[in-house]
């Protein structure tokens, strides 16, 4: 048993977190305002949604998948939610997030039918049912933005929730959002189930190999109908919580969205041929992705750079990744 | 389709029993019966003297049947402790999992099979024979009485085929039954104690091992006496025909030491030695993929420069890779596609492809080489072992080559395809007066097919015998005698 005690220094969050620490005292260096507490809150509060939409996105790439349906299931249960409550004029924040997270999982089933029952690959299913959902919600449901003139104010009021609030030097006060707590509890839901029920092996199984997973005896389709469904969830509930924060409900959001999540997750350390990826990987993956573009933005750079460097970070965290995967099988 | 007919088997407590067969006789399929995938049109199936009826996969792990597949079927991704305590924690269906029980289980997994391995580590990162150790171990975990491995030597070396035999017969002392399927008739005759032997789907044969040699196993296999007449070859007048390939102090630094190769127009010279000893190098050499040797390659004493592929082939040298599918085959591919490969060039003068010439040439080749297909349009990933290494041979004739440099010809292909395969390459050196190099680990594969044999070791040429002169058992000697 020598060389475990060192065994941590190679796992690969401790490499993240040690490229994450590195890049904040970077970034401190060249941009001290990066430090004040105004700055840091606002940061965490960037990682809320794209960080519990990535945990879906997580348990779909451990699975040897790939999901890009979750921005169009997001916006989707979040609009519907929201026209709901506005139908039915109803008062309440926890019925509405069941209600959307319901959604999510429902249009999730969707996904896992079709890779299960068709032994599709996950990237066209996607693809197909993300295009659906958006063209059913436009078509159907309706194209008007839902301003805050109109948004339940429940919503809003559950959003502005503050955990911690401080003075600041000149009299006004910093907030650490609640939102917050949320992701924190959701993820540490998910690195429980995944690290510590079968289901949840299950899924690293069926990321290593489909055909032994059968063999070994899991329920291949209660797994993947338990991913998807979990992923669509994640989605769901992510789209109604972004809304309530912005004080808007837009149909059309989320656009684009997929790329930075799926970013994120690859920067965590998860692989993009399944197996490997961690809870904790993707969040520090999630904090990086958002750090990179927040000091993009504070240093003026245009959106559209914005765009190369999400690119960059994601062709070079894959290469990263992979190469590590093929090392390791040789 | 009858994929099986009336196939009896018996298994005895704790007896190691043989199951060969060739690809595609039904091994599979009877291995899928008695692990409960697949339900049978018809029969019974009897364990511990009484009848089970129906055998689903769980029900057959229940009866105490374990299954080693030749892929392992392990989770590469997950720890070696993992792995092993993964169907026990199935069996019992846990919900939640222990690490702490997952570690007792893995602990305990090792110890029965008194191996050393690292719980921690990857599985993706063992070698084949660890991997093969970590589903041996798994499967004595769930109380297995019988254990069916699946072709478990395919992927090993000599060495750790001894240390498997060992395990097996250690598992065997414990009175486990163990089915060893396979078509290596060496390995069969060593490890069993009785053979039965399967063919399209029918029992022909069934006994004790010691009445059984490899030719009658042969023969039960393919349904016919595969005739092994050595190969013969007569001296030209050398002083006036010049060899068709002669290599003059041929070297590669750090490769091999200095060489002398003659090989004439009809001759068939064995190559053989050690993993290492730098004989498919020389064959690389000779092919052009070393550049940078040193000495001379005159072809039909002609001295040509053979720094890359392309000048080997243009020189009239073909060279058939060790490993078919990664070096070879586009599996995903026609068969036409994978011969017409290497001479898309000459087919095309014009940019053009001149497409009835190529499927001429494709259809001219299917015939000659007898490849089971009715159309040269059928995937190569759907041929036997023998058939694709039939396409692989196609490809090089239609490049008209002198010389044929073979590493390998016959690995993973089964018997009856073996002889079809060493029949074709003696009637191209015969006929067409091929110079042929043929390398292998498999020593009567040589002794049958080659004129003289030439042994390697450590980059040099330690040896040379006229075929005639010498016996399979005498080589292998040798060869073990190599330090």
């Amino acid at each position: 048993m020598t060389g475990n005690k060192m065994a941590w220094l190679r796992k690969s969050e401790v490499v993240i977190a040690g490229i994450l620490l590195l890049a904040m005292i970077l970034i401190g260096l060249v941009n001290p305002a990066f430090w004040q507490m105004d700055n840091l809150f606002g940061l965490l509060r960037s990682n809320v949604i794209i960080g519990i939409m990535a945990l879906g996105v997580l348990l779909v790439m451990i699975s040897g998948g790939i999901d890009v349906s979750f921005p169009a299931f997001a916006v989707a249960a979040m609009y519907l939610t929201i026209k709901g409550m506005l139908y039915f004029d109803y008062n309440g924040v926890f019925l509405p997030f069941v209600a959307a997270a319901t959604m999510g999982a429902l249009l999730g089933s969707l996904n896992a039918f079709f890779v299960y029952k068709f032994r599709m690959i996950p990237l066209i299913v996607t693809l197909g049912t993300a295009s659906m959902v958006r063209g059913f919600l436009l078509g159907v449901v309706g194209t008007s933005i839902i301003n805050i003139n109109k948004m339940p104010d429940v919503l809003i009021d559950f959003a502005k929730t503050d955990v911690i609030t401080l003075t600041r030097a000149d009299g006004g006060t910093s907030g650490l959002t609640a939102m917050v707590v949320v992701y924190l509890v959701l993820a540490a839901l998910l690195h429980f189930v995944l690290r510590h029920t079968m289901i949840g092996r299950g899924v690293y199984a069926l990321g290593g190999d489909a055909e032994a997973a059968s063999r070994a005896g899991f329920d291949l389709r209660k797994v993947i109908f338990f991913i998807y469904c979990v992923a669509g969830a994640l989605a769901g509930f992510a789209g109604l919580l972004h809304s309530s924060m912005i004080w808007l409900a837009n149909p059309r959001d989320f656009v684009g969205m997929e790329l930075d999540v799926i970013a994120a997750v690859v920067l965590g350390g998860a692989s993009i041929f399944g197996g490997r990826g961690s809870v904790i990987g993707t969040m520090l993956g999630v904090f990086m992705l958002v750090m990179v573009k927040n000091s993009l933005i504070i240093m003026k750079i245009d959106t559209t750079w914005q765009r190369v460097a999400v690119g960059v970070i994601i062709v070079i965290a894959t290469a990263i990744t992979a190469w590590r995967d093929n090392r390791a099988k040789a | 389709m009858v994929a099986l007919n009336d196939v009896s088997l018996n298994i005895r407590k704790g007896e190691i029993h043989c199951l060969a067969g060739e690809n595609g006789s039904g091994k599979s399929t009877l291995i899928k019966v008695m692990s409960g995938v697949y339900q049978p049109d018809g029969g019974d199936i009897w364990i511990d003297g009484k009848p089970v009826g129906k055998l689903s996969p769980i029900g057959s792990i229940d009866h105490g049947v374990q299954v080693i597949y030749q892929d392992f079927s392990l989770f590469g991704n997950l720890t070696v402790a993992e792995n092993l305590a993964m169907n026990v924690q199935l069996r019992e269906k846990k919900k939640i999992l222990n690490w702490r029980r997952v570690r007792e289980i893995a602990t305990e997994a090792v110890n029965r099979l008194g191996v050393e391995l690292d719980l921690d580590t990857d599985v993706e990162k063992l070698s084949t024979a660890g991997k093969q150790l970590v589903a041996i171990a798994r499967a004595l975990m769930s109380d297995a009485r019988l254990i069916i491995m699946d072709e478990p030597t395919t992927a090993l070396t000599g060495k750790e085929v001894e240390t498997l035999f060992r395990i097996v017969r250690d598992i065997q002392a414990r009175g486990i039954a163990i089915l060893f399927v396979s078509h290596k008739m060496r390995e069969m005759l060593e490890i069993s104690e009785r053979i039965t032997v399967i063919r399209n789907g029918n029992k022909v044969a069934e006994g004790p091992t010691g009445d059984f040699d490899e030719a009658l196993i042969t023969r039960h296999m393919t349904g016919a006496d595969i005739i092994s007449e050595p190969y013969v070859w007569t001296a030209p007048n050398t002083a006036t025909t010049p060899p068709r390939i002669e290599a003059r102090g041929l070297t590669v630094p750090g490769h091999f030491d200095p060489v002398d190769l003659k090989i004439h127009a009809g001759e068939i010279v064995g190559l053989s030695g050690l993993l290492g000893s730098g004989r498919t190098e020389l064959a690389l050499a000779l092919f052009g993929m070393l550049p940078g040797y040193q000495g001379k390659i005159l072809i039909d004493g002609v001295e040509k420069k053979l720094a890359t592929p392309q000048d080997a082939i243009a020189a009239g040298v073909a060279y058939v890779p060790e490993d078919r599918l990664s070096e070879g085959l586009f599996l995903t591919q026609g068969i036409d596609r994978n011969m017409l490969s290497t001479s898309y060039e000459r087919l095309a003068p014009s940019m053009v492809i001149d497409r009835d010439r190529a499927d001429m040439l494709v259809d001219k080749m299917i015939a000659e080489m007898q490849i089971a297909t009715t159309s040269g349009k059928k995937m190569v990933r759907e041929l036997s072992g023998g058939n694709q290494q039939r396409v692989v041979l196609a490809r090089w004739l239609l490049t008209n080559p002198r010389i044929l440099i073979l590493n390998g010809p016959t690995v993973g292909v089964d018997v009856g395809s073996k002889a079809e395969i060493h029949r074709i390459i003696r009637e191209l050196a015969v006929q067409q007066g091929l110079a042929v190099l043929m390398i292998s680990d498999d020593v009567p594969e040589l002794i049958q097919n080659c004129n003289r044999i030439i042994m390697m070791h450590r980059g040099r040429f330690v040896d040379e015998k006229p075929c005639a002169d010498t016996s399979d058992n005498q080589i292998s000697t040798m060869l073990r005698t190599l330090k």
